[in-house]
């Protein structure tokens, strides 16, 4: 068990566990967070699985914890880690089952005010056209031929489809398509899994949220993204679906003896990983980027259908019912990117698993009108509480391989939420703060509730103090479709 | 370790994900309970009729391997045909599975889960059999 005495102070905001602590880490273990939401942080295992991931082959520099960690099974939730291109090893696990796994904001002109009356309709439209809930098939029934171009071309392959323009596709982390993706590394399991649940929600911590821009802090950031105080928004959060699922379980179970082919030794059989440049590392790369793209064009199918919605509703009752693409970001993904490292340039894969990348200004990746201003940051809170939109700083690049938080991040169990908080309950109770609730399961509901989280306004707070991103603006929820 | 009786489940606090204790006498036990612990935690309900059976086999060189395997066939089923099962006819012979299953459509299912994951996997024997802890993500 990590102790306060084991870590060392580096400022209010950073701490470290150094290499030292365990003779088989390779790199020390660096900490976002302030004294308080460390204390949170030991509540759980979260340390001791960043010490582990410090212990994988080829590892660079550090490994990042960011304030929202927790525990999670081998890599935590929270965390960030590179290993040096070619011989550094890519982990499935240190990536997550729900490969690209992310968040899509959409911004408006539509003035809250003018429409809260509207918004029980709107989050029954939302519901409706969305597929949400456990094992939920969508609109589309893909043949295996098109399934592929999804995998290979991700929102290039809803632009064609008439789901997407190509503001939004210039608005989507990497243009929503990523290259090097191979189909022919995909089961036909996944296949099989990812025809029918594209434009899908899925469960969980998924969800659709209507907001408010509660309050501006970066007026500049904020005109360019169109985000303006008391007009709605939606945020979007999920994943690749059953498809990445899938390809996850295939490769972790390969990889089982991938580790011991390489002579890999490991803390933790969830870790297992194989060198980048290994025909297996090659095979998972090109499979994960496939699962990747899926997400991508997921996330678009579902802004298309909120488009709709608000359409179908909002349409004669105000002027411009358009949602504008403000950015999407994937916090579940291993890339491929260059870093400035102890002086010189390193090309790395970066694994974030429950971490957004967040690159600073003057990236090329970057869309014409954020260069300036640095990579969007979307941040996700817990139903009842704020989401943020954060802009990526020069100092995210030196510190956290350009990254910072994804969400408010777990503190209470999901067994101890069961146990606490009744579904139905939480819903009324949400209802009577003026926040519409639609949801699939008043179980899966009370396992989301917002007491199991963490504050996010102080997890926000924790990486601006720390200068590994900025606030641009604070959202406030106002209707959530979960499954 | 105390259990009450020979072969069981409980669940185990953890923060994001859900992890289940499984125990029973023999492995083929061990694999039944841990089928019926996570249709437990994902509040998974059979339709009354008409019954199915469906027969599984799965080759594997150590049990933690077998565990996830079938696990994992057992979450596919659920997610792809919507079937579950509550009857478990498991036999192992040398390194194979021969699982014959017995069960029906799932009538409601309140929560999904993506993955069994490996983490920290160990199935380790105490004085009345095996015992593992299985962590799924979800």
């Amino acid at each position: 068990m990590v102790s306060l005495a084991d870590l060392k102070k580096i400022n209010r905001y950073e701490w470290e566990i150094p290499k030292s602590y365990r003779s088989d880490m390779r790199v020390p273990v660096r900490i976002f967070a302030t004294r308080q939401l460390l204390e949170q942080i030991k509540g759980d295992k979260s340390l001791e699985q960043a010490v582990n991931a410090a212990t994988l082959p080829g590892l660079v520099d550090r490994v990042v914890v960011m304030p929202d960690v927790h525990q999670g099974y081998g890599f935590p939730i929270g965390g960030v880690a590179a290993t040096q291109l070619p011989h550094g090893i890519i982990s499935p696990g240190a990536i997550g089952y729900d490969i690209n796994c992310g968040v899509r904001l959409l911004g408006s002109q539509i003035e809250y005010e003018a429409v809260k009356n509207n918004l029980p309709g709107l989050a029954d439209t939302l519901n409706r056209l969305c597929p949400s809930g456990v094992g939920k098939k969508g609109h589309l029934r893909l043949k295996i031929v098109e399934l592929e171009k999804v995998c290979r071309t991700g929102s290039r392959w809803a632009l064609n489809q008439g789901y997407a323009t190509e503001a939004d596709l210039r608005r989507t982390e990497e243009g929503g398509q990523l290259e090097g993706a191979d189909p022919t590394r995909v089961s036909k399991r996944a296949k099989d899994r990812g025809r029918s649940q594209l434009g899908t929600l899925g469960a969980g911590n998924h969800f659709i949220e209507v907001g408010i821009v509660d309050q501006v802090f970066h007026p500049q950031a904020a005109q360019v993204m169109g985000l303006i105080e008391g007009n709605l928004t939606v945020m979007i959060h999920c994943g690749s679906r059953g498809f990445g699922h899938q390809i996850c379980t295939d490769y972790v179970r390969d990889f089982q003896s991938a580790v011991n082919r390489y002579s890999i030794k490991l803390p933790d059989r969830e870790l297992v990983c194989a060198p980048l440049d290994s025909p297996e590392g090659e095979a998972y790369l090109a499979a994960m980027r496939c699962a990747a793209n899926y997400a991508f064009a997921n996330r678009q199918v579902l802004a298309h259908y909120a488009r709709m919605a608000f359409e179908e509703e909002l349409a004669g009752k105000v002027s411009n019912w358009h949602l504008h693409q403000v950015y999407d970001i994937a916090h579940n993904m291993g890339k491929i990117e260059s870093h400035k490292i102890g002086g010189r340039d390193v090309d790395v894969c970066v694994h974030r698993k429950g971490a957004t990348r967040a690159f600073g200004p003057g990236f090329q990746e970057l869309p014409e009108e954020y260069r300036q201003l640095g990579q969007p940051v979307l941040v996700p809170g817990s139903m009842g509480t704020a989401s943020w939109v954060l802009v990526g700083t020069e100092e995210s690049m030196m510190r956290s391989f350009g990254s910072t938080c994804h969400g408010a991040g777990r503190t209470m169990s999901r067994s101890k939420a069961k146990k606490s908080i009744w579904g139905e309950d939480l819903r009324k109770e949400l209802q009577s703060k003026g926040i519409q609730i639609r949801a699939g399961s008043m179980a899966g509901l009370a396992e989301e509730a917002p007491q199991a989280y963490k504050d996010v306004d102080a997890v926000v707070e924790t990486v601006q103090n720390a200068g590994i991103a900025s606030k641009v603006a604070r959202l406030r929820p106002v209707a959530v479709i979960k499954g | 370790m105390h259990h009450t009786s020979p072969f069981g489940f409980r669940e185990i606090s953890h923060t994001a994900d859900w992890e289940l204790e499984v125990w029973a006498p023999d492995l083929e036990s061990l694999l039944e309970h841990a089928v019926r612990g996570m249709y437990h935690l994902t509040h998974l309900e059979l339709a009354p009729q008409p019954g199915l059976t469906r027969k599984l086999e799965i080759q594997f060189s150590e049990p933690e391997t077998l565990l996830i395997d079938f696990l994992t066939e057992l979450i596919y089923l659920t997610e792809s045909e919507k079937i579950g099962f509550d009857g478990f006819n498991l036999q192992i012979q040398g390194d194979r599975l021969i699982a014959i299953l017995s069960g029906s459509k799932i009538e409601s299912l309140a929560k999904e889960i993506k993955a069994a994951t490996y983490h920290n996997l160990e199935v380790r024997e105490y004085k009345d059999g095996l015992v593992a802890n299985i962590v799924f993500d979800v």
